[in-house]
């Protein structure tokens, strides 16, 4: 029935005038997607490592992986990639396996080289048998996930998405397993402040954190385990969440596969804007991370919400529409499907404008009807959540109805304490009963819904169509990384060789040889 | 009727001065008030709620809503009439040496008075690798709910990362013509925070030419006590909890004194 309505047409968009934006979108994303293809990082070095099962950190909690992709590119650099490098050293030396060689090249003790002829094919066979064996694990966790829904069933749309984050995982497992008792479909575990900026990613499972849970692969065997326990009790497959974004967006996207990971943060322009992360090695990070969780058939949450809390949402809403093409481009060219596609965006209209709602409305479903196959991921009011609760309270019930009205398909839950306190059980509580109020009371809505040919709702959506054109020939006359530099996403300049981890960015050599770009692609192409 | 309203003109000067919750009647006392105890919903839950908030002073408390969380929790939502009485003379305001502006205000206030942006560049000095509360206040996604130094239209951020030394930071500063600079600090082992701002305001008198107007020392940490400013060689020192507009609020307020 959902597809259905999304096909309806209720704003009659031209459909040679969507064409033509995601013409655009693609020509825009065409050099960047180019530089990824002939780049590579530190963190998709240090993800192949993780593929073919190094595990684990130093005395001073530095991952084995960093150890040793710092210790092959001291040597050799990252031009050739590692796995060549590493399994003609582990073939031609005596150690008995990828671990104990870190080990040995952080203490200095093993020289890398760059093999041609035979030992290069032997090093390249052995790699891609090593980090085939990651890529089955991946597999095998889809296979299961498939299974479990199938056992137990999926939960009807909109998914209830909630947030839990204590800092210490011991912690979140009781909460998340209460909220999805209490109707979430979704946990998302958000992480610390900081982690983005880390260049490595920390290990084991993590008691502390600021505003924040540490997104470390223990952390998240441990929270599956336990949202499997709790699914098996409701009888629906609960998701869990995580963020692929930052410096290691690779290593955690890697992360998220092996650890069954069903939905995982992750967009093209988030840690640009945001964090100040160089807009080079973001996004070769992210072509290498969709790639990772279009295999793992992982659904990809995009961050178009965050411009909404800097820029105006009624003068940036074209920006929101803007970034989802892009984020689809980017997308749907490292293999994600439509259905993979979680969209982003909010509800954040200042309350004082004069028909505030009907503006909603009027974004929410433009969005619906651009994207009609992408489980769109819509969020809370934040920025005009004030501290008057019982006003927050009304204010989430209307972006729910929104919701609700416009067929989002992944809705968070608006807390009444946004921005004032992390929620008490019972602001959860308030909170969901909403949301299941909102659900139920206004469930089939949507076939009553049919706004005027040319009423406000109509025309603002055919406005911010035309103003997403106008901006992606811009975007796409200049260049993607102009347009960043400019500040044409979220009101934030940043300039294509600035902010962080561009040391860890290197052009790829004629022999460069990554066994994990080669199998997954080779299924994409 | 005989019963003349209480107006504010008929007012004593005590009725002014002490005063209780307002419900709907001068005088009544009445507030709101919900709560969660870790009780099984079930009369036993409303009983204990009744008697917490009678602990809490409110006498007569009527418990109107009581709604089980899962198995353990019980909400509760109460009205009673509290018996404080508030002398308003008591009441104390903590002043902050510069208004709390919104964005908005600042922006403007840069604009004019600057006709051109702030330039603010931060950076954690010496050995402490923790970016997390320059980040909080510099960066676009910010602390608290609050939008960090970048989000501000007018202020320019130059945010150098970890372990900058002390004598680079000025260097960078003179050359990005910084209004102020930002030093944030987490790690106290052996009073490390201490030393690594006294650095940064001995590079400073060193290497910052008389002829240039000297940018503002700004400092911040969890570890830091406001009050030691001066000892430090700072302008400004901001401890635990500080958001990223006390930040812009007091450079606009600072930058308004140095034009007087």
């Amino acid at each position: 029935m959902t597809a259905v309505a999304r096909r309806r047409n209720l704003l009659r968009l031209d459909p040679a005038l969507v064409r033509r934006a995601r013409r655009l979108a693609s020509q825009a994303a065409e050099p960047v997607v180019e530089l990824a293809r002939t780049h590579t990082t530190s963190s998709v070095e240090r993800s192949v490592l993780r593929l073919a099962g190094l595990t684990g950190a130093d005395a001073e909690g530095i991952p084995w992986v960093n150890r040793l992709v710092d210790a092959v590119r001291a040597d050799v650099g990252l031009e050739h990639g590692v796995a060549v490098p590493v399994f003609d050293a582990l073939l031609t030396g005596d150690h008995v396996d990828v671990s104990t060689l870190a080990q040995k090249a952080a203490a200095g003790g093993v020289h890398f080289r760059v093999p041609t002829g035979r030992p290069a094919d032997r090093a390249r066979r052995a790699a891609k048998r090593a980090v085939g064996a990651g890529i089955t694990r991946i597999d095998r966790n889809r296979q299961t996930r498939e299974r479990m829904i199938r056992r137990l069933g999926d939960p009807p749309k909109p998914w209830i998405y909630l947030i839990v984050a204590t800092g210490d995982i011991h912690e979140d497992i009781p909460q998340a397993q209460a909220a999805a008792r209490a109707g979430a479909d979704v946990i998302a575990v958000i992480r610390s402040t900081g982690q983005s900026l880390l260049d490595y990613v920390p290990e084991g499972a993590t008691r502390e954190g600021f505003a924040g849970t540490y997104a470390t692969q223990e952390n998240f065997r441990l929270m599956r385990a336990a949202l499997d326990e709790v699914s098996g009790e409701l009888g629906r497959y609960v998701r869990l969440t995580n963020y692929a974004s930052g410096l290691c967006m690779p290593e955690i996207a890697t992360l998220a596969g092996l650890e069954r990971l069903d939905m995982m943060l992750n967009d093209c322009m988030y840690g640009i804007i945001f964090r100040d992360i160089n807009p080079q090695r973001t996004f070769i990070d992210q072509r290498f991370s969709r790639q990772i969780h279009a295999r793992a058939g992982i659904v990809i949450n995009t961050g178009e919400d965050n411009y909404l809390t800097t820029a105006d949402a009624v003068d940036a809403a074209h920006t929101v529409v803007v970034s989802q093409l892009l984020n689809e481009r980017f997308g749907l060219e490292a293999g994600l499907t439509d259905a993979q596609l979680g969209l982003g965006h909010a509800f954040e209209i200042n309350p004082a404008v004069p028909q505030q709602f009907r503006l909603e409305l009027a974004h929410a479903l433009l969005v619906r009807e651009l994207f009609p196959e992408a489980p769109l991921k819509y969020m809370p009011p934040t920025k005009h959540m004030t501290g008057n609760v019982f006003f927050g309270y009304l204010l989430d019930a209307f972006f729910n109805l929104a919701g609700i009205l416009t067929d989002q398909e992944i809705l968070l839950v608006g807390m009444m304490t946004e921005g004032i306190v992390t929620p008490f059980l019972s602001d959860r509580d308030l909170a969901l009963e909403n949301v299941r109020y909102v659900r139920d009371a206004c469930s089939g809505l949507t076939q009553d819904f049919v706004p005027a040919r040319d009423g406000l709702v109509v025309r603002r959506a055919h406005e911010v169509l035309a103003e997403s054109v106008d901006l992606l020939e811009k975007v796409a006359a200049d260049g993607l990384f102009e347009a960043i530099a400019r500040g044409t996403f979220g009101v934030t300049r940043r300039p294509a060789d600035g902010g962080r981890g561009l040391d860890g960015v290197a052009a790829r050599a004629e022999d460069y040889y990554n066994p994990a770009t080669e199998i997954l692609e080779a299924v994409a192409r | 009727m005989t019963v003349t309203p209480v107006t504010a003109t008929s007012m004593t000067e005590s009725q002014r001065r002490h005063v209780r919750a307002y419900g709907d009647t001068t005088g009544d006392g009445m507030v709101q008030l919900s709560f969660t105890l870790p009780v099984a919903p079930g009369p036993r839950a409303e009983a204990a709620a009744a008697l917490f908030a009678r602990k809490m002073g409110l006498d007569p408390a009527l418990v109107v809503h009581a709604k089980g969380i899962g198995e353990s929790f019980t909400f509760f939502v109460v009205y009673g009439r509290s018996g404080v009485v508030l002398d308003l003379d008591e009441v104390r305001v903590e002043e902050r040496e510069y208004p709390l502006l919104p964005p908005k205000e600042i922006n403007l206030e840069i604009r004019s008075r600057l006709q051109r942006r702030l330039v603010v560049v931060g950076a954690t000095v010496g050995t402490d690798a923790h970016t997390v509360g320059l980040d909080a206040i510099c960066n676009v996604k910010g602390f608290a709910g609050e939008k960090g130094l970048e989000s501000y239209r007018e202020i320019r951020v130059v945010n150098l990362g970890a372990q900058v030394d002390a004598d680079e930071l000025v260097r960078r500063a003179l050359a990005e013509s910084a209004d102020a600079i930002l030093v944030s600090q987490v790690v106290t082992q052996r009073d490390a925070h201490l030393v690594h701002v006294r650095e940064v305001a001995d590079a400073l008198d060193r290497g910052w030419p008389r002829e240039r107007k000297r940018p503002l020392l700004v400092v911040g940490g969890p570890r830091f006590d406001p009050a030691s400013a001066a000892e430090l060689g700072a302008d400004r020192v901001f401890g635990k909890g500080t958001t990223p507009r006390d930040v812009a609020s007091y450079l606009v307020s600072a930058l308004g004194e140095g034009a007087a």
